[in-house]
């Protein structure tokens, strides 16, 4: 680091210290008494600490850097965010992410919201709901590998059997073993079938809870009204548990903008199936593009603020009612 | 327009062994107004949902007109309920509330508006059209909820406790207005509810049930002049009847210090079924205060508490004498409940003898219950 960039970051030091204080003094300012003076500092500090070292200053250190070069020694303006948007393989990596956040929440909420509504009053019900939350248990880490198998691939020569189930099932219907994980862009599909197996018990558990909680007397009432199956299940069911939904959506939403274990373990991000949160791991910390890191980071943040927004807003609004 | 009849309608709920609604014979009379009424568990609801499709009959039927409607599905019965946390839907307006029934069942939109319009007319709803029912009082959202009974144009209205989420005054003034709407439209309605008051106001007839049994059917006034049995004798009527059990000595009820006269009709039905006992029944407003020597006739009781209403008191007591202890137990009331004038209170810890006015005691038959019609 030369000396001006050092210069920077203490500006910046004092500039967030100064924020925080002007914050606290804000808020204090409403307080009249001294002892309520006191007592606010002691309750606020340490949590504006811990948030500025832990939340606030790596934020903005990112930001910063990702305007500049590989090493963090030149300043290059925009150029990695044109570089996202030109070179093939980060466009590539933009397209997997938008494919993973288009098709993982949607159908992770529709399996588990019908699953849900299938098994609710059955009496298999506790045990149909522990089969497909089991998988919430594992970590992505330990999903993928099982999923590994699941793709597995040998190659079709006598003598030598699957191990893998899919592969399996095409060689009992008469095809030959595709080599899944290498075939683009199925191979995105395949993982993010993963995710969503994982967070569609996520899904079902949050809707089931909700579609109990409808009062009984609106069930009966829509009966009286005509409302049987499906038609019960559009105009009574899903308007009840709407706010449920729209939690359970932007929940897998942002698990899906933040997935990297997936990737990372199944193909480490080879045969075009990066996505943004893996390509920042290996352009920072196997390319040593430190900038270009820093950038996708940005992306990824960027993504993620207006769904958190849009569900605080949600929340807030069920409150008030 | 339609009857309604219940042909020895049974509902048993899976295990359980006595039935919720037992053996109910009862029919509706093309118009009325009828309320079921009963201690909670009585099965009253149980009745309304057998007839409203919601719960099962396990035997017998249920007929609407000459239709037999028994397995028949909810929407197809031409009914209408109004339920008692209204079971508006949340996420509707008020007007898409009351015209969803039709709207499912395919009504033109022309049509749907039309009657939707008319019926808030009707309940002064039409500035809360656009409304969520959360925006609504609670007042607001049981005419809602009428509303949405009223669209329907059905052959029998349904309601289940109404009136027992809103506020004692609201309560009253809804009351008169679900009766009088009721005589207007004509349409035939079972009312259920447990405040008997609600019962005898609103009620053209009233039919009192207890432990799925149906106790006694007939118009208001007959139940309370009339109880068929102990049970209606102590439900209907508020402050509710002195009821107790008397000895049967020279031909006068007899309890303690406490003596009343009975007819000689009533006498022989007593020994007709082998007898020394006798269930009397006298309603605060019988008892007259009679001079306190007056040679052993009357009930002597001593005032706990004078309950002053204006136009009337009532003095609630406990009998005395040497036998005080026996006439509590075999006392089917907590207390000794009198009408007296508001003027001439008797304080309390005062010592009153009271008479029951003559011919205004009720009979029971202290083996069954049964009224001894004198």
């Amino acid at each position: 680091m030369d000396t001006a960039e050092k210069l920077i970051q203490m500006v910046l030091a004092i500039a967030l210290f100064a924020g925080a204080m002007g914050l606290i003094l804000m808020l204090v300012g409403r307080v009249r008494r001294r002892a309520d003076i006191v007592q606010a500092f002691a309750f606020i500090v340490p949590a504006i600490l811990l948030l500025a070292i832990g939340l606030i200053y790596p934020a903005l250190r990112t930001a910063y850097q990702s305007f500049f070069d590989r090493t963090t020694e030149a300043f290059v303006g925009l150029a990695n965010y044109q570089a996202m948007f030109e070179r093939d393989d980060l466009l590539i990596v933009l397209r997997n992410t938008l494919f993973w956040v288009l098709v993982a929440p949607v159908t992770a909420t529709v399996i588990g919201l019908i699953y849900a509504v299938l098994v609710d009053r059955t009496r298999f019900e506790a045990f149909a709901k522990a089969l497909i939350f089991m998988p919430m248990a594992i970590s992505l880490v330990g999903a993928s590998v099982i999923w590994k198998f699941v793709y597995a691939h040998r190659p079709d020569q006598q003598g030598i059997e699957q191990i893998g189930v899919l592969n399996q099932i095409l060689v009992w219907l008469g095809f030959e073993p595709q080599q899944f994980m290498l075939n683009a862009p199925l191979n995105t599909f395949l993982l993010i079938a993963i995710l969503i197996w994982v967070q569609a018990g996520f899904a079902m558990t949050v809707l089931s809870a909700a579609i109990k909680a409808i009062p009984q007397d609106i069930v009966e009432a829509g009966r009286l009204d005509g409302l049987y199956g499906v038609k019960m299940f559009r105009y009574v069911t899903v308007p009840s548990i709407r706010p449920a939904l729209i939690v359970v959506l932007t929940t897998i939403s942002i698990a899906t903008l933040k997935v990297f274990d997936i990737v990372r373990t199944m193909t480490g991000g080879q045969f075009e199936t990066s996505i943004v949160a893996n390509e920042f791991y290996t352009q920072s910390l196997v390319r040593g593009n430190y900038g270009l890191g820093a950038a996708l980071a940005m992306v990824l943040f960027v993504m993620v603020i207006p769904i958190v927004i849009y569900n605080v807003r949600q929340m807030r609004k069920a409150d008030i009612r | 327009m339609a009857t309604v009849t219940y042909d020895k309608a049974t509902r048993i709920y899976p295990g359980q062994d006595a039935p919720a609604v037992d053996n109910l014979d009862l029919t509706v009379e093309d118009g009325e107004f009828l309320v079921l009424v009963g201690p909670s568990g009585c099965g009253k609801s149980t009745s309304l949902r057998m007839l409203a499709g919601l719960e099962e009959v396990d035997t017998g039927a249920i007929r609407i007109g000459d239709r037999d409607v028994t397995h028949i599905p909810p929407k197809d019965r031409d009914i209408a309920m109004v339920f008692q946390n209204y079971a508006l839907y949340p996420h509707m307006t008020v007007a898409a509330n009351m015209g969803f029934a039709l709207k499912i069942a395919g009504t033109p939109k022309a049509e749907i508006q039309r009657r939707v319009m008319e019926a808030a007319k009707l309940l002064d709803l039409v500035e809360y059209l656009d409304r969520k029912p959360k925006a609504l009082s609670g007042g607001q959202r049981q005419r809602v909820a009428m509303g949405r009974a009223i669209v329907r144009e059905p052959q029998v209205f349904l309601m289940d406790e109404p009136l027992s989420n809103l506020d004692a005054k609201l309560r009253v003034s809804t009351r008169t207005q679900i009766a009088s709407l009721q005589r207007r439209l004509g349409i035939t309605t079972v009312y259920v509810t447990h405040d008997q008051i609600e019962a005898m106001t609103m009620g053209d007839r009233v039919c009192v049930l207890k432990d799925g049994v149906l106790q006694q059917v007939n118009t208001p006034l007959a139940l309370y002049d009339k109880p068929a049995n102990v049970f209606v004798a102590g439900f209907i009527g508020s402050p509710a009847m002195n009821i107790a059990t008397f000895d049967i000595v020279d031909g006068k009820a007899q309890l303690g210090e406490a003596s009343v006269p009975v007819p000689t009709s009533v006498l022989s039905a007593v020994s007709a079924e082998d007898s020394s006992t006798l269930t009397i029944g006298f309603r605060p407003e019988s008892l007259v205060p009679a001079s306190s020597d007056n040679g052993g006739g009357g009930i002597p009781v001593t005032v706990d508490l004078v309950e002053e209403l204006g136009a009337d008191a009532y003095v609630y007591g406990h009998p005395t004498g040497p036998a005080a202890a026996e006439q509590v137990e075999r006392m089917r009331s907590e207390a000794v409940i009198a009408r007296v004038e508001p003027r001439m209170a008797p304080n309390k810890g005062d010592k009153v003898v009271f008479a029951v006015r003559e011919g205004e005691s009720h009979f029971f038959s202290a083996k069954t219950g049964e009224r001894i019609e004198p």
